[in-house]
This record gives C-alpha cells, sequence and structure tokens, in this order.
C-alpha cells in the first residue's frame, strides 16, 4: 500500500507557499512520496536494536559518497614516480593527510567509513537472519541486499587499490591473478582486468574509475530497488508476524506507526551513538590496531619488493578463508579455481537462503533449539573465519591447534550450514507465533 | 599414539621457533615535549637527512615544535631555500641507487609504517637505531639484530661506540663513543619521538579535536534521547 502514487494531491489553502505546493504536487509526485515513504508509511512498532543498522548503512553511505567527493578533488590516480622517487598516487594522498585543510580527517572518515561499512551491513544481514526477514514476501529484498553487498565488496576491493600502498598493490595482485585459475580464460582475463602484466597505472586507472563512478551508480540503483521492494511488501519485525494482517477502520495496520516521525526521530538517536563510536575511531585510533589502515600500507607500492604475508583488510578475510581452505585439485584443475569457486559460492548462497529455510516461522523466538544452536555456531564460525583470514596459512591456536584444518573445518560448516537447511529448519520444534506483535 | 603424543609435546616448541617474534624496547613517549622534539628534529636533520628524505614534510612545519621560521632557517635547513620545500634530499632516487644499491626509504611515515603485533613502530625504530654490530661479512661493515642484513651502515657509531655480538648472540659495547650509553639512548629516545610526530604532525590536534566531537555527541544524545522518548510516549 505503501508506494502507492495515488495519494490525493495537495490543495491549496490560497497562501503563496500552498499556491507553490499545489502547482509542484501537479507535476510531481511529492506528497504522495512523502506520504508514501514516510509519514503514512507504516512500519511495526516494535522494532528493536537490530533495526538500527538500516538507516546507518544509509548514513554510512552518505558518508563515503561527501568525504569521497572531497578525495577525490586532491587525489591523484597516477602510478608514475615523482621527482622523489615516490609514486604520484601515494604522494597525493599523504598531501591530503598534510597539506589539504581537514584533509586528514575526510580521508580518516573515508577509511574508517569503509569498515563501518561493513561492520554495519554484518549486522544488518544479521538481523535478516535472526527475524526471518527474507521469507515470503521479501525474498526480492533480500536477494538486492546481496547484491548490494557484492557491489560492496567489489567497491570496497578497488578502493583499496587507490593510496597505491604495498598492501593496495600486493593485496590487488593477489586477487587479480586468482581469476588466472580459471581453465582456458584464466590468464587473458587476469590480463584484461589488469590492462597490463602486473597490476600498474593503467590497473589503477580503471579502478579509480570504477570505485568513484561505475560501482557506486550500481550501488544506488540496487539500495533504490531494496527500498522501493521493502516499502512495497512493509517491513518485518521481531517477531515475524505480518502486521497488514490487522488493519483498523482506516485500513492502517493496528500494530504500525508512521515511520515519520516515529523511526525519524528514534533513528536518529542510533545515529548519534554510532557517531560516537565512529568518532572513536576516527580521532583516537584512526588505523584501526593495524586492521582499518594496515601498516605496510604506509610503505609506497613496490613491485619488486613482496611483503612476507599479504592479508586482505578484515571485512574480506572470512571470505579469504574460504578461499584458502580449498586445496585439493580436482578434475585435473588447480586448486586455487575451486577457491575462487568456494568464495564466491559462499557470496552467492546468502541469496538462496529465502528457499533454503523451510521453517513454518520468521523469528527466532518462535523458532526451536536446531536453529539457535546452529546459527550460534554459524556466527562463532564466520567470526573465527575471518580470524584465521587475517593470520598466516601457517597460524595455530595457542602456538598448539593448527589453524588450517581448523578453517577447513568451519568452511564445511558455513555451506553445511545453508544446504542442508531445508532438512534441519522443517524438524525443528517450533512455538506459536502470537497474533499480534509484542513490545 | 606414543607418535602423537611426542607430536604433541613437540608442537609449543616448533610454534614458539616458529613464531620468534623480535623482542622490542619500549620507546619513550615524548610527544608534546618540545624540547625533546627539537633535540630529535636536529638529530634526523644532521644524520638522517643526508641520505633519507622526508618528503611529504614541510619545513615550515617544523615551527609546530616551538620554533620560530628563523630558527628553523638558521639551523635545521640545509638544503632546502624556502620554508614552504619539503624535506627532501640532494641526491636524486636514481643516483642513490645507482651509490647504495637501492634508495634509502623516504623516513616521512616510517614510524607508522613500521608499527607490527611486536610493538610500535616508535619501538621497533627505538631498538633499531641501538641495535647495529661490527659484521666484516657487511659490505657496510655493520649488521643489525632487528634487521638482519641491513644495506644502512651504522652512521651513529661514532656517539654510540662500536657493539658487537657476544657468543650468547647479545649484543656488547667494545668501544664506547662520544655519549655515554644513557646519553645515546636519550638522543635516540628524542629522534624516534621526532620521527613519531613527523608521521603524523596533526595527531595531537587531532585527539584534542577528538575530545570536544564526543562532548558535543554526547549533549546531542541527550536531547535526541528526550525527542524520541516525547514522541513515543504514545506507543503502547
Amino acid at each position: 500500500m505503501a508506494s502507492n502514487t495515488n495519494f490525493e494531491k495537495y490543495k491549496s489553502d490560497g497562501s503563496l507557499q500552498g499556491n507553490l505546493l499545489e502547482w509542484f504536487d501537479a507535476r510531481f509526485p511529492a506528497t504522495s512520496m512523502w506520504r508514501g515513504h514516510l509519514s503514512e508509511y507504516y512500519a511495526p512498532k516494535n522494532f528493536n536494536f537490530w533495526y538500527f543498522f538500516g538507516s546507518l548503512a544509509m548514513l554510512v553511505l552518505v558518508i563515503q559518497i561527501v568525504t569521497g567527493i572531497f578525495l577525490v578533488m586532491h587525489y591523484k590516480p597516477d602510478a608514475s614516480l615523482n621527482e622523489n622517487g615516490i609514486p604520484v598516487a601515494f604522494a597525493s594522498v599523504e598531501y591530503i593527510m598534510r597539506d589539504v585543510n581537514w584533509g586528514w580527517l575526510i580521508r580518516y572518515m573515508h577509511s574508517t567509513g569503509a569498515s563501518a561499512f561493513f561492520v554495519v551491513v554484518y549486522l544488518h544481514m544479521f538481523r535478516g537472519m535472526l527475524y526471518g526477514s527474507y521469507r515470503q514476501p521479501r525474498e526480492l529484498i533480500w536477494v538486492f541486499g546481496t547484491l548490494i553487498f557484492l557491489c560492496l565488496m567489489a567497491e570496497a576491493f578497488m578502493g583499496y587499490l587507490l593510496p597505491w600502498g604495498q598492501m593496495s598493490f600486493w593485496g590487488a595482485q593477489v586477487i587479480v591473478n586468482l581469476f588466472s585459475a580459471i581453465p582456458l580464460i584464466g590468464e587473458p582475463l587476469s590480463l584484461w582486468i589488469r590492462g597490463d602484466f602486473v597490476v600498474g597505472d593503467a590497473t589503477l586507472n580503471r579502478f579509480f574509475s570504477f570505485h568513484v563512478i561505475a560501482v557506486p551508480l550500481v550501488l544506488l540503483g540496487l539500495i533504490a530497488a531494496h527500498i522501493l521492494a521493502l516499502h512495497e511488501v512493509g517491513s518485518n519485525n521481531p517477531d515475524g508476524v505480518e502486521i497488514k494482517k490487522r488493519k483498523d477502520v482506516h485500513g492502517n495496520p493496528l500494530d504500525g506507526i508512521p515511520f515519520h516521525p516515529y523511526y525519524t526521530v528514534k533513528d536518529i538517536v542510533g545515529v548519534v551513538v554510532f557517531l560516537m563510536v565512529f568518532s572513536i575511531i576516527v580521532f583516537f585510533a584512526p588505523e584501526g590496531g593495524g586492521y582499518f589502515l594496515e601498516y605496510n600500507n604506509f610503505l609506497p607500492a613496490d613491485p619488486l619488493k613482496t611483503p612476507a604475508h599479504i592479508a586482505p583488510v578484515w571485512y574480506f578475510t572470512p571470505y579469504y578463508s574460504l578461499l584458502r581452505a580449498m586445496v585439493w585439485p580436482l578434475f585435473g584443475i588447480d586448486a586455487k579455481f575451486w577457491g575462487v569457486v568456494l568464495m564466491g559460492a559462499g557470496v552467492v548462497i546468502l541469496a538462496f537462503l529465502p528457499w533454503l529455510d523451510r521453517s513454518p516461522v520468521k523469528s527466532i523466538r518462535y523458532r526451536g533449539p536446531i536453529f539457535k544452536t546452529l546459527l550460534t555456531l554459524f556466527v562463532i564460525s564466520f567470526v573465527l573465519l575471518g580470524f584465521l583470514g587475517t593470520k598466516p596459512p601457517s597460524y595455530a591456536f595457542f602456538g598448539v591447534i593448527p589453524g588450517a584444518p581448523v578453517a577447513q573445518f568451519l568452511t564445511a560448516y558455513y555451506f553445511l550450514f545453508f544446504l542442508t537447511m531445508p532438512w534441519w529448519s522443517k524438524i525443528d520444534k517450533y512455538k506459536p507465533e502470537p497474533d499480534r506483535v509484542t513490545m | 599414539m606414543k607418535k602423537l603424543l611426542a607430536a604433541l609435546l613437540f608442537a609449543p616448541a616448533l610454534a614458539l621457533a616458529a613464531g620468534a617474534a623480535i623482542h622490542l624496547d619500549k620507546a619513550p613517549n615524548v610527544q608534546g615535549d618540545n624540547a625533546a622534539l627539537q633535540s630529535g628534529a636536529r638529530t634526523f636533520v644532521n644524520y638522517c637527512l643526508n641520505c633519507h628524505g622526508a618528503s611529504f614534510a614541510r619545513y615550515s612545519r617544523l615551527t609546530e615544535l616551538g620554533l620560530t621560521e628563523q630558527q628553523v632557517r638558521d639551523n635545521l635547513m640545509f638544503t632546502a631555500e624556502k620554508i614552504g620545500e619539503t624535506m627532501r634530499v640532494a641526491a636524486r632516487p636514481e643516483e642513490q641507487k645507482k651509490w647504495f644499491g637501492a634508495a634509502p626509504p623516504d623516513l616521512t611515515l616510517i614510524a607508522r609504517a613500521r608499527s607490527s603485533a611486536d610493538g610500535s613502530g616508535a619501538d621497533w625504530l627505538y631498538t633499531y637505531l641501538r641495535s647495529f654490530y661490527v659484521d666484516e661479512k657487511r659490505p657496510t661493515g655493520w649488521n643489525n639484530v632487528v634487521f638482519e642484513n641491513v644495506g644502512m651502515p651504522h652512521v651513529l657509531g661514532q656517539l654510540q661506540g662500536v657493539q658487537v655480538l657476544n657468543k650468547d648472540h647479545k649484543l656488547e659495547l667494545l668501544a664506547p663513543g662520544s655519549l655515554s650509553a644513557a646519553d645515546y639512548d636519550k638522543l635516540i629516545g628524542d629522534l624516534v619521538g621526532f620521527m613519531v610526530w613527523l608521521a603524523e604532525p596533526h595527531a595531537g590536534f587531532r585527539k584534542n579535536l577528538g575530545f570536544g566531537v564526543l562532548a558535543f555527541l554526547v549533549v546531542f544524545f541527550g536531547f535526541a534521547y528526550a525527542l524520541k522518548k516525547a514522541y513515543w510516549k504514545d506507543v503502547k
């Protein structure tokens, strides 16, 4: 109901503003969009803590776009060396940090924003799993979300090359080389992606173009689709019951409240708390202990010096672990190829969640012990996979338990969690759902 | 079974050997101590800047350490004409590559780049600059405990004196230099402090500003929360 554009057009009260709005409204769906998406978009009244992360993802998107615009004014995607023997791109980032007014703040907000984006999006996705937000009729919202996640990974990966530090360069080198593992077309494909035989100026320039134009455009389109689809079917809630089933005399959901002003004022509180955490990192620990800005990336890219340990930034490490877990060649094809397949499958499988889950209820509140146990284990294994991905393959827990087989075991669990879901979600015990949401 | 037990017994030892982290001495924190940072700047300009550049930093920024422009011009600028110039080396990187085999790295960001799980970049530099020893196998005659087969000779050797690696692989002062051990450590502490400042000159301002921003957000939170409460009081 919400995105209907057949709200009544605005009728002027004769004042100047009124006449202007009437003129405008006759030519543009201003009133109907305002009502459909904000003042008469009915959201369940029982949103809890987990429901902050959608609006926070929007906030981080805006932070990234605005800081990005200012960074592009001073950044130079140029791998050639300046008169001091430093790559121009690397030097331009340091120019922003030192000589551009407030440049350090803009750059730290952008670098911290990248990590914050993934924190917020991972929690947003976890919310969906907790309350079954991907279930019918919200499958498409979830699929758009998975595509957004994929775009975000591409955006972050290409953005990470731009400072042209050691980790930028070698990280890109490793990841682009992965494509060469594909049989037959692999070598020419990775050459085509790089535009050179090694990651070089051509790669830097195209990644810059993708990072600032192509991917953000796709991302914005997908986010619009994500929100339009959401407003078409309405939000899920922590009880997983449909509020549209019970309506008042005006046809509005009994358990719904207008998004504006109720959730706008509530989300402001979430925004302030988020900004506190964000500011603590930006102002007191912008390197994030070497996780947000890797120490090695303070050295300019040097194609002749391979770092001892190349690790992707923390938000990629769970998937990097999936990739490294595959060490056996199959069907005469290099293990590296199957690693790439596994990493890709790890993201793509998320999109199938709506059809893998066969539970009769949506929310964890009414689901049984099997789901609760397996989901807890899933979270633990995801975090452990992420941790292991930051370490070299030779890492051992407490120096005793070797990390590589643990990562392989957790990888198996990651996929089995999804692949066996149709079975275990059916046999689990369930509690009856209430008719109305609970506060 | 016995094999398994043996493996379990040896595993910790092996792991320790594999992860043998370098022990780093803790560098003194001299941020905010202008006298120490000025002394570090003097050592940096006299000893480091002959071969290494600090090409992202401008001389004018040294005034933030409590020096006047004239003081910077008279005492710290040897190869530059204008106060706004960056701290470059007179030699070109290609020439340096010919002379040394590799161009000495730019030092502007080295204190950040050398951070690791073993310790901060300052700790690494502080230990490194005090860990040179005589090694005839090296072309320069010097080697380093922290940075094995380092290309750089011990530029501060005259001050520290000559160290050797004894039988227990510990550093031992063979012939003292012009400074006592304590004075040399102080000199290096100041130098490293300056390099930490150089890597991020605005770090002090950044932290101060952070407190202001957080104070604002705390106040803002009070208003935002009250607003939410007021709007939501009729939602049941």
